[in-house]
């Protein structure tokens, strides 16, 4: 009975409400628009955008250098859970399912397993950061440690799940997804999309001006 | 809620567009810009971390545009701002921010801070929290025509002490000169030198130029408070003044916070682009030296180093110009670590200078200089293209007990001209 509420109208609700949130929290921050710039530019604002958001994927040296720690959590975290979300095949098996999306090459298990465990102690190392830094101390508020503790969560029962044991822990680790999915849109997680457009917004402006930012 | 309170936080009501409403969304605290700003290293104290001093500003943003935030304002649970506030983070917002912007190149969400700082001074402003020696020196700005009260006797009278050390004479309101050059006011009382290095460039150079008697002065204390209407009167004074005599160019003086004013903010300040272009003063010494109009010669062996004022290099876009220059005349240049678009500031930009309330954190925070210079190799010589930069750089090496002299880079290359 529970396991058909979280495989079925839950998933649909979770899933429904990630993208009408997602949708509204986006038009609500193009709607307040962005005053035009009279200065003539020396570049081009819409190539300076497009740099700026590729470009910092990359850490600059000089704060790379300063706060190693940070920078190397963040990049086992996101790196493992992209390739997590997309390339794991019980994930692509499920998008396939609910989505009907033609299927494609997944990680084998070993590197799956592997992925898996950097992007768990990239999370754990960037809380650790979170809770001992004084300055991200002072920053982090109940929104970021819920965010942070739902996806510990979500992440801990995927691990779980592999085992393939218990149906009940795919289950949970189903519904702690959905619950993750439903919260999305009214947190911090949403820097998953709106990072693009705060690239863009400073790219833009400093690459009208000839920085490469 | 008192009539300031309320005003303030309309401001910052007003200023949400969707940039700030983006950063705000996207930012997920990782503090990042702390390791960035010169004020959180060298206090290691984590309430100068950058996005924090846009408190008041995310208070406004959570409460009025996050899920979160209104529901907890219909329930009575989201924090408005308060005077409180504002009182508490005028020191934040002015006295340790010279909006150097090195923080906004580091955040990886590519939050602007700079920007949003800018802004957000906007509504200290309108609150009326701001710091007294930034109110007077805007004061001045829009009574006397200068920060600093320079009037047009004093710069007179500099010209005329120039014209006699020169021999040159410097044009005064020459209707259609190709060039208007502005100064800083700065230069004109402390740094006459720069004023003698650009009559003797040009008149090698064969550069029409002059100077107005009614629009000279090119820093905008405005834009450095945070009042748009004092920022468009400064700038709007230089415009008329440019229109009137049908220049074809005005040249922004070395100083960096009067080229950000005057080239990037000038036209969104009046609504309108110029009739005239706007050239810093490196970015034309660069194109006159390119295009053989002014030769130089001799090489100084002197091993020196060059200071990039943040408002003409990481937000004005000159960076490469100044190191062509100093490569053609000196044989011993050193490049700081961090230099060009991630310099560290001098701890003066962004009105702090003018600001004596934060004196002692902007001399704690030159202390990264000091670790900079440090690592060169036996560089006593600093070159700079900023007055206040310039004066900053000698308080903080006066303060830290450093011998090294420090030079700007125009009259650097007076020295050098081919006779």
């Amino acid at each position: 009975m529970f396991t058909d509420f979280i495989d079925g109208p839950f998933w649909t609700f979770s899933v429904s409400v990630f993208a009408i949130g997602v949708i509204w929290r986006l038009i609500s921050i193009i709607r307040l628009g962005v005053p035009g710039d009279l200065a003539v530019p020396r570049e081009d604002g819409g190539a300076g955008g497009m740099r700026t958001i590729l470009s910092r994927f990359m850490a600059r040296p000089a704060v790379r250098k300063r706060a190693l720690l940070i920078v190397v959590a963040g990049y086992m975290f996101h790196v493992g859970l992209f390739a997590l979300l997309f390339f794991a095949q019980p994930h692509i098996d499920f998008y396939v399912d609910r989505f009907g999306v033609p299927a494609w090459a997944g990680m084998p298990r070993w590197l799956f397993i592997l992925t898996a465990e950097i992007a768990f102690a990239g999370l754990i190392m960037a809380w650790l950061y979170r809770v001992m830094h004084p300055v991200t101390r002072m920053l982090s508020g109940i929104g970021e440690h819920t965010a942070s503790w739902l996806v510990f969560f979500v992440m801990l029962t995927g691990c779980l799940a592999l085992l393939e044991q218990y149906d009940s822990l795919r289950v949970l680790h189903f519904f702690l997804a959905e619950l993750l999915l439903i919260y999305f849109p009214f947190s911090s997680l949403m820097h998953t999309f709106t990072f693009a457009f705060s690239r863009n917004y400073t790219g833009a402006t400093m690459g009208r001006r000839g920085v490469d930012a | 809620m008192s009539e300031r309170l309320e005003k303030g936080i309309q401001a910052l009501r007003d200023k949400m567009d969707a940039r700030i409403a983006s950063y705000f969304s996207s930012c997920v605290h990782c503090g990042l810009c702390a390791e960035a700003c010169l004020f959180a290293t060298e206090s290691q104290d984590p309430i100068y971390t950058p996005i924090y001093k846009l408190e008041p500003m995310r208070k406004v943003w959570s409460r009025e545009y996050s899920f979160w935030g209104k529901l907890g304002a219909m329930i009575g649970v989201t924090d408005n701002v308060t005077e409180e506030d504002f009182a508490n983070w005028e020191t934040l917002v002015y006295d340790s921010c010279t909006m150097c912007g090195r923080c906004s190149m580091v955040c990886p969400v590519g939050i602007d801070i700079t920007y949003m700082i800018r802004k957000e001074r906007e509504a200290f402003v309108a609150a009326g929290y701001t710091p007294e020696g930034l109110q007077a020196a805007t004061e001045r700005a829009i009574n006397i025509g200068s920060p600093m009260g320079v009037t047009l006797k004093t710069l007179q009278a500099t010209i005329r002490s120039v014209e006699k050390e020169t021999g040159l004479t410097i044009p005064m309101d020459v209707a259609g000169a190709d060039y208007m050059a502005l100064f800083s006011s700065m230069e004109i009382v402390n740094f006459e030198e720069y004023i003698a290095g650009l009559a003797r460039i040009f008149k090698a150079a064969g550069v029409s130029w002059t100077v107005s008697s009614k629009g000279f002065e090119a820093t905008n204390s405005g834009i450095q408070i945070g009042d748009p209407e004092a920022a468009k009167t400064i700038v709007e004074r230089v415009v008329s003044a440019a229109e009137e005599l049908g220049v074809k160019s005005v040249i922004s003086p070395e100083c960096g916070h009067a080229f950000m004013a005057i080239r990037w903010e000038g036209p969104n300040l009046i609504g309108r682009q110029y009739p005239f272009k706007v050239i810093h003063i490196l970015e034309l010494l660069s194109e006159l030296h390119e295009n053989g109009s002014l030769q130089l010669e001799g090489m100084t062996d002197t091993p020196l180093t060059y200071h990039d004022p943040c408002q003409i290099s990481r937000r004005g876009g000159v960076i490469q110009q100044p190191r062509d220059l100093l490569n053609s005349v000196a044989s011993n240049f050193q490049e700081m670590s961090d230099g060009g678009d991630m310099n560290w500031c001098c701890g003066g930009g962004g009105g702090v200078s003018a600001n004596e309330r934060a004196d002692e954190i902007r001399l704690q925070a030159f202390n990264i200089k000091k670790k900079q210079l440090a690592e060169l190799d036996g560089v006593e010589t600093i070159v700079t293209a900023c007055a206040n930069c310039r004066l900053m750089l000698e308080d903080g090496l006066e303060h830290y007990e450093l011998s090294h002299e420090v030079t700007g880079l125009t009259e650097l290359i007076a020295e050098h001209i081919k006779q």
